[in-house]
């Protein structure tokens, strides 16, 4: 049984998913650690073989696409450290998600203020 | 014996960190959100906590999809916050009290609820930022501190009724420490907010707005709610008004003495309540 429920533009992050993103979430994980982003910058290639991610996960790395590795299993807590090594927020991340412009992001989020 | 003087819940936003490191408090986007926390800081100058109870979520600092407790409670001596990936500076550790954490292990699992059991425990912005607001500058961090972690990040998800019954069976345990202690219970995280998928940027006003006044006369309003549910109304990560809940429940009948609702902090409608108990 799952937790799925249709809420547009939202995945539920349930048991198929956890299982589906384990590498790749445990990869981002690893992004706690200063030495191990600088290695990811060095050799990209090696260090997402080294995690044993698969070619979908591998592809939406390369993209820098949330979407797409929220589509592959990754979590949303773990895929904010590997944006960190691009020096990407939360306002990036959902300005990339939502397909606008970061200044267009936040200026939605000040006008839910007013 | 202990004694719960109040409960406080705040937003726990990783921008919050980088804006007190950066000083910014009175810059125009951040002043309306710190200058909320004045009257918290009289009210703590003058009530003198020795413990603050502060629940939580990890976020991916100590915790991983390895070994996910629902439920984990903090038993160091001592704890340290960590790089979380994103720069956010550290800050510096916090006193435990290992023997009230360990009267509140075996009163709540003597009450059912199975608590993993920590004697290590990094913390972090969950914990962190929650601290830097209420007492600014935390050198040395004027109070003992007791983690107590509640997953929300691998779905099943304790449900908010769940979450309310753990928070008064804490309340039950501080009352029955045998030392003359001064506890603030604290909720930290929320309020709507969603930071994955198309709809990033999610925030619900009216709904925040009415489970804050919830907390005062009507604290179970929120627990007629399923996860998924609080997840539609309030977003994935808005889900973390379980934590305020669960530090709400941990007394009974209340008043407010401070509040602060903010749009936006980050990507988040952020939210400060000081509730005091009623006699």
């Amino acid at each position: 049984m799952t937790t799925r429920q249709p809420i547009p533009g939202t995945t539920i992050f349930d048991g198929d998913q956890a299982q589906k993103g384990y590498a790749l979430n445990k990869m981002c994980m690893s992004f706690n650690d200063a030495a191990n982003r600088a290695e990811f910058l060095r050799d990209e290639d090696a260090y997402c073989a080294r995690y044993g991610l698969n070619p979908r996960q591998r592809a939406a790395i390369r993209h820098r696409s949330v979407l797409e590795l929220i589509a592959a299993g990754g979590n949303i807590y773990y895929l904010a450290k590997f944006a960190g090594i691009f020096g990407l927020d939360v306002q990036d991340i959902g300005a990339q998600q939502t397909g606008v412009s970061k200044a267009a992001f936040q200026a939605r989020l000040l006008a839910e203020g007013r | 014996m202990a004694r719960i003087i109040g409960c406080i819940t705040t937003s726990h936003v990783p921008a919050i960190g980088k804006a007190i490191a950066n000083g910014l408090q009175d810059e125009p986007y951040w002043k309306e959100w710190f200058d909320g926390f004045k009257p918290v800081h009289r009210w703590l100058a003058e009530e003198k906590p020795d413990v603050a109870v502060i629940v939580y979520n990890d976020h991916g600092l100590n915790f991983f999809l390895d070994k996910m407790p629902t439920f984990a409670i903090g038993a160091a001596p001592e704890y340290q916050s960590a790089d979380e990936g994103w720069n956010i500076p550290t800050v510096l550790p916090f006193t435990g009290d290992p023997a009230l954490s360990w009267h509140l292990i075996n009163s709540v699992v003597a009450e059912d609820f199975d608590v993993t059991m920590c004697q290590e425990m990094l913390v972090d912005h969950a914990v962190c930022n929650p601290m830097a607001l209420l007492w600014p500058g935390g050198d040395p961090w004027p109070v003992r501190i007791v983690p107590v972690e509640i997953n929300t990040v691998q779905f099943p998800l304790p449900s908010a009724a769940r979450c309310y019954k753990l928070g008064e069976a804490i309340g039950r345990a501080v009352a029955s420490y045998p030392k003359d202690l001064r506890v603030v219970v604290i909720g930290t995280g929320g309020l709507s907010h969603q930071l994955d998928g198309e709809r990033a940027g999610f925030i619900n006003k009216d709904f925040d707005r009415k489970f804050m006044a919830s907390l005062t006369d009507d604290p179970a309003w929120a627990t007629r709610f399923s996860t998924v549910e609080l997840v539609e109304q309030t977003g994935s990560q808005g889900i973390e008004l379980i934590l305020w809940l669960t530090a709400r429940a941990a007394i009974g009948g209340v008043r407010e003495v401070a509040a602060n609702y903010h749009i936006p902090i980050s990507n988040t409608a952020a939210g400060m309540l000081l509730l005091e108990p009623v006699a």
